[in-house]
């Protein structure tokens, strides 16, 4: 089989539209819906005495204003998606609050009127009695306890988990040279461009409810929807139309407009539609990347590992809804490409009164590259050694593959890295380095990150060709920008031997394709894109031998080549893709299309017209569900310059080698890569999440929070090293979210050195700078 | 108002935003919103020509004005406007919701700056935020668009670059067997 | 968010303005809008009126007056930013737009509205005050100067009267050494610190509740900032003094 699509950096088939402005954000979707709002609580943690919405339901143009109360499911706390025996404190919120808040933003009302701006002017009018409650913000005041987020988690404490490999008791006591450190990470949030936003209609006829949905799984949702409302799934659509970015948030579910909205569609007998706003989006959406770690390790002369503990605190914010899945991740990605013999993690997950916490690009992994390049760096510094010199000696080896970590993962299977070549990363990023600029308070940074990529536990895909020989395609994930509808024609291309325009993929949309999980945790490629190719694999299979059949081959011996099913060697023993599709459907009417050629006096075979244990049509569903995680991973380097006296940072060079195995096409991943570090850089540097000690967000504005523009992001320098993964057929790994990975390691290590002081946490920024230079 | 070059009504409410107008009322939802406190640069349009956020101007304050959206850059059907060419050419977009913002922006750019220099690409784009791209592939796609623009003035030629958009001919082949 | 209700009026005369200032309660001028209108789609701004001035004729003017150079009320940043005139008689001014936000923002944005908003933060009071310049305020009372040293208030205060529209801004001919420099965190923010150096005078902004003048010598003299997300009144402190050392080398 020739690839002539795979590795090709294939222009993308979704520009067209976009750049038209023909994009379907889901808030672009009206259709006569009401709007709506929320009332929320503005404070950190109080008590709600009453709430009072009876000015608000008398204003005009106001259709209905919930409260608990008001709802079936009021007094049902929202699923706690991924349970863990550790988690023995999981809490969720209720979909809209009545008895006491826990995070300034936590939902209250929820207002439903003919425009937005007649939401807001009655949302105005909603009184909330709040009784105010102490506040708990930072992760090392929750560990304090003085006072409890829920009065029924003790310590604020919602799951304890360690994890031991080796005796790292005796191998620090052991060890020639021992080091404590302290390193800090603080709240993150994604800020996609489109801010959430649902739509949904209930159709009282066909008892059908349709929902629109900036999200990241709408089979999760449509599974959700269904249990809630007691539907048959088969009576909910959920779709994802054309989204702004995801980068995680969109990931979490339910946000209580997820239920709220659909309810109100069906109550009101009107479609009902509500966007998010940028302020609501800081408090409303999660958050991520808030951890404290205290490290103590143990090594030699030659700074080599012997032991690493390390004891951390994960901001939980107010509740729990994913689970200990971020600490996991954390707790497992923390030793990264290096050997370290003995270990020993614990976590401690904790409640905060602020807004809960779920993955982000990177998930955890962040925090842990960052806490092991540091340390490496404290170690290089401490014994003179050259910190490149320090992460050679340390580097998992390539002929030590597979390689068992012994630490838990996030799919529930063990840590097991499957292939990789780290000393090739290290050795071509600081080639691509280069030498030292010149000039005054220059730094290197290096960081070197491991990812486990492509979790399951499935994805599904249906290919079918159609009888004008255009192939439909279509998967369960959907997509925020990631080029799925290339990637997937680009794989489908290959197998069925068509050009890329010519396969239509559609994605997202329960309604073509119910099965699935959800696009996140850099899994895309590896589960959506083998199962395009399992499924298509199946089809070009049915195409060869159905050609065979009628051309009197053997299917062995057939090839789909430019639209045909032909014999190899003899391109003129062949037969269009298209008519090979209408031969697969035997009918009695032909009913135009070269059906004719189907029809009962036409083809020649014996037998039943459809075989026993086959379908009709050029089609097949096929799914792709993962062993394991399959791990990708790259090395990171940048000089950088810092301005001794306004400690402006100024970002002279960075380069990134990158494994994600073998690449379906280079174009994408580069742009995520770009996106990536554009992340890294605005999450080290410019973003932060001010929250002040009564748990207010100072900050909810792009105004303050700040997003990096163009200005702030500097060229960057990309290469690719291929170690295919053993595990799955296509030899792909993920690479959604590699760039942001390393980027706060590798801008702390060079402003370490430009400037001369420690880092030991993000975000830094030039006041942070000047401080710590005091 | 005149959108697009066509007389559209103007907004009922004063306070009706010229984005939520453009977007609800007209039904024009190319232009979107991602801030509506200026920062993002998501909805700006041409405003008698020159760029402007949408979503701080009232819809009232456009009668009697010439406003461009995305919409209003290419035909349905007919040929990219060389700065939308060029994005897809460089791979300038992902998710596309920051997309008719940038879009817009750099055709008034490019108006007043033909011929840009990086320092004066990377200043002019320096107003609208994306999540998606790191912007180096919309720093190469506003250079590709300079080139581009100067082919033809008027965008006529545009018509003969969109042959190179994904049919998949142009595409560098690799013909590895597997 | 969604602006709040008001009543809006769009005025064709500047005689109609000035009327519908001294007999409307509690009334905005809306202007360029890039400031005003941010604060209306927060709900932090809830006036009862808004006058859109935008349909005012003859307001936009950039002209030689006094051998300096007068805007006035609808003159766009980005018209002043382009004007050659401008930059024959003021290039400080021409520089200092380059510094205001982005162009797109410049497009609407308006002189005038920037000076009558009088954020602390912001470049142009800055410049009128080191300029020594002026503005014209008018209203059915008739018509005033206030010199730029009388003129800004508070934060986000300036004297003008509630009925006085800000009709036209006056910056002196600046020959000689000049320089604008401030230190922010992305480009086009608003400065943490930033100094104006023109006519052997000195002005901060950024660093207080209005823009003041200071001694080039010991430029913190006097000086006690407040604290916000970015920036202790220590660090503000000391990038006044960087700042002030790199405009006078330079």
């Amino acid at each position: 089989m020739t690839t002539r699509w795979f590795g090709a950096r294939v222009p993308r088939v979704e520009d067209d539209r976009l750049l038209r402005g023909q994009g379907r954000f889901t808030d672009d979707i009206d259709e006569g819906a009401l709007e709506s709002c929320f009332v929320r609580s503005p404070y950190a943690h109080a008590r709600i005495n009453s709430i009072d919405v009876s000015a608000a339901r008398a204003m005009p143009g106001v259709a209905a204003v919930y409260t608990a109360a008001d709802l079936p499911f009021g007094a049902v706390d929202l699923p706690l998606l991924i349970p863990h025996p550790n988690l023995t404190h999981g809490r969720t919120q209720k979909c809209l609050a009545s008895n006491v808040v826990r995070y300034a933003g936590e939902a209250v009302a929820f207002v439903i009127a003919e425009s937005r701006s007649m939401a807001e002017d009655a949302a105005e009018l909603v009184e909330v009695d709040y009784e105010q409650l102490p506040v708990v913000i930072t992760p090392e005041s929750a560990a304090e306890a003085h006072h409890l987020v829920h009065a029924d988690v003790p310590g604020n404490l919602a799951a304890e988990m360690t994890q031991e490999v080796g005796d790292t008791k005796q191998a620090l006591a052991a060890a020639p040279h021992r080091k404590r450190l302290h390193f800090r990470y603080e709240r993150g949030a994604a800020s996609p461009m489109e801010a959430r936003a649902v739509w949904a209609r209930w159709s009282e006829p066909e008892q059908r409810l349709t929902v629109y949905d900036s999200t990241q799984s709408p089979t999760s949702i449509r599974g959700g929807l269904a249990v809630l409302f007691g539907l048959p799934e088969s009576n909910v659509d959920v779709i994802a139309p054309d989204v702004g970015g995801g980068f995680g948030p969109k990931i979490m579910l339910f946000y209580p407009d997820e239920l709220l909205v659909p309810y109100a569609a069906m109550q009101l007998g009107r479609p009902v539609k509500w966007t998010e706003d940028r302020s609501e989006h800081f408090t409303a959406v999660n958050h991520e990347r808030g951890q404290v770690h205290e490290v103590e390790v143990g090594f030699d002369g030659t700074g080599k590992i012997l032991a690493l503990t390390d004891d951390f605190i994960h901001d939980a914010g107010a509740y729990t809804p994913y689970g200990i899945i971020l600490p996991i991740i954390t707790a497992a990605q923390l030793p990264g490409p290096y050997r370290v013999p003995n270990y020993r993690v614990r976590f401690r997950d904790l409640y905060t009164n602020a807004t809960p916490t779920s993955p982000y690009r990177g998930a955890g992994r962040p925090h842990a590259c960052f806490v092991m390049e540091r340390t490496l760096d404290a170690i290089a510094a401490e014994q003179r050694l050259d910190r490149v010199e320090v992460r050679r000696r340390n580097l998992i080896q390539t002929d030590e593959f597979p390689y068992p970590l012994g630490i838990a993962w996030q799919d529930g299977n063990q840590v097991i890295y499957d292939s990789g070549n780290y000393p090739a990363l290290l050795d071509r990023a600081m080639e691509m380095l280069g030498p030292r600029p010149a000039g005054d308070h220059v730094g290197k940074g290096v960081a070197i990150y491991v990812e486990g990529t492509g979790v399951g536990p499935y994805e599904g895909a249906h290919v079918q060709v159609l009888v004008s020989g255009k192939v439909v395609a279509a998967t369960g994930i959907p997509s925020q920008g990631q080029a799925h509808a290339t990637v997937w024609a680009q794989v489908v291309a290959d197998q069925l031997g068509v050009q890329v325009a010519d396969v239509q993929v559609i994605s997202g949309d329960t309604r073509r394709f119910s099965w699935g999980v959800g696009t996140f945790a850099s899994r895309g490629a590896v589960t959506a894109g083998n199962a395009m190719f399992v499924a298509a694999g199946m089809v070009a299979e049915k195409a060869r031998r159905i050609a065979a059949e009628h051309l009197e081959a053997d299917p062995a011996d057939m090839e789909l080549v430019g639209g045909q099913v032909r014999v190899k060697g003899s391109p003129d023993k062949g037969m269009p893709l298209a008519a090979v599709s209408v031969l697969a459907n035997p009918v009695r009417y032909a009913f135009g299309g070269g059906t004719e050629a189907a029809t009962q006096f036409s083809s020649k075979r014996e037998g039943p017209p459809l075989q026993s244990g086959d379908q009709p049509g050029l089609e097949a569903t096929g799914y792709y569900s993962p062993p394991g995680s399959t791990w990708a991973s790259g090395c990171h380097a940048a000089y950088v310059r810092v301005d001794p006296k306004t400690y402006r940072l100024e970002i002279l060079k960075y380069v990134v080698v990158h494994d994600c195995g073998r690449v379906i096409n280079p174009m994408v991943v580069e742009g995520q890569i770009e996106g990536g570090v554009a992340q890294g850089i605005g999450g080290a540097f410019y973003e932060r999440l001010a929250y002040g000690e009564d748990g207010q967000l100072r900050n909810a504005s792009f105004m303050e929070f700040l997003i990096p523009y163009s200005t702030e992001i500097p060229e960057i320098e990309i290469d690719h090293i291929e170690t295919p993964s053993p595990l799955n057929p296509l030899g792909v790994k993920g690479a959604g979210e590699a760039g942001v990975i390393p980027v706060g390691a590798v801008l702390a290590s060079a402003i370490e050195e430009a400037l001369g002081v420690a880092i030991t946490e993000m975000p830094l920024s030039p006041l942070k700078l000047f401080q710590l230079s005091r | 108002m005149k959108v697009n070059g066509v007389e559209r009504p103007a907004a009922a409410d004063p306070r009706r935003l010229l984005s939520d107008h453009l977007r609800h009322d007209l039904g024009l939802t190319g232009t979107h919103v991602g801030c509506e406190h200026g920062v993002c640069g998501c909805c700006t349009v041409l405003f008698d020509g020159a760029p402007v956020r949408s979503c701080l101007m009232l819809a009232v304050q456009a009668e009697g004005h010439e406003v461009t959206t995305i919409e209003g850059l290419a035909a349905p059907g007919a040929a990219l406007h060389p700065v939308q060419q060029a994005f897809h050419e460089c791979h300038g977009l992902q998710c596309g919701f920051c997309t008719p913002g940038f879009v817009m922006s750099v055709v008034g750019f490019l108006k007043e700056n033909p011929n840009p220099s990086p320092e004066q690409i990377d200043e002019g784009i320096s107003g609208n935020l994306c999540r998606c791209t790191g912007y180096a592939s919309i720093r190469r796609a506003v250079q590709r668009a300079a080139e581009l623009t100067s082919l033809s003035p008027s965008g006529e030629r545009a018509a003969e670059l969109t042959s190179l958009s994904p049919s998949g001919e142009r595409v560098r082949e690799r013909g590895e067997e597997r | 968010m969604k602006p709040p209700p008001f009543e809006y009026y769009a005025p064709k005369s500047i005689d109609e303005v000035c009327a519908l200032l001294s007999t409307l309660e509690d009334a905005k001028v809306l202007a360029g809008g890039q400031s005003l209108v941010p604060l209306l789609n927060f709900r932090l701004a809830r006036p009862a009126h808004l006058v859109d001035i935008n349909r005012v004729p003859d307001m936009a003017g950039i002209y030689e007056r006094d051998g300096g150079v007068a805007v006035g009320a609808l003159a766009r940043q980005a018209a002043v930013e382009d004007s050659a005139l401008v930059a024959r008689i003021c290039p400080l001014l021409t520089e200092t737009m380059g510094l205001v936000a982005h162009r797109v923002i410049r497009h609407r944005g308006t002189i005038c509205g920037s000076l009558a908003h009088s954020d602390p933060a912001s470049e142009l009071p800055a410049v009128l005050l080191a300029l020594g310049g002026h503005v014209i305020a008018r209203s059915t009372r008739g018509e005033r100067a206030i010199p730029a040293a009388q003129l800004f208030k508070s934060v986000f205060e300036t004297t003008l009267a509630p009925d006085e529209l800000l009709v036209e801004a006056w910056f002196p001919a600046l020959s000689g050494a000049f320089a604008i420099a401030e230190e922010s965190r992305r480009h086009g923010d608003f400065a943490l610190a930033g100094v104006v150096w023109a006519a052997g005078r000195l002005a901060l902004f950024g660093v207080a509740s209005t823009p003041v003048l200071a001694d080039h010598r010991d430029p913190t003299k006097g000086l006690h900032p407040s604290g916000d997300l970015e920036a202790t009144p220590e660090f503000r402190l000391h990038l006044v003094k960087v700042l002030t050392e790199r405009v006078l080398a330079a």
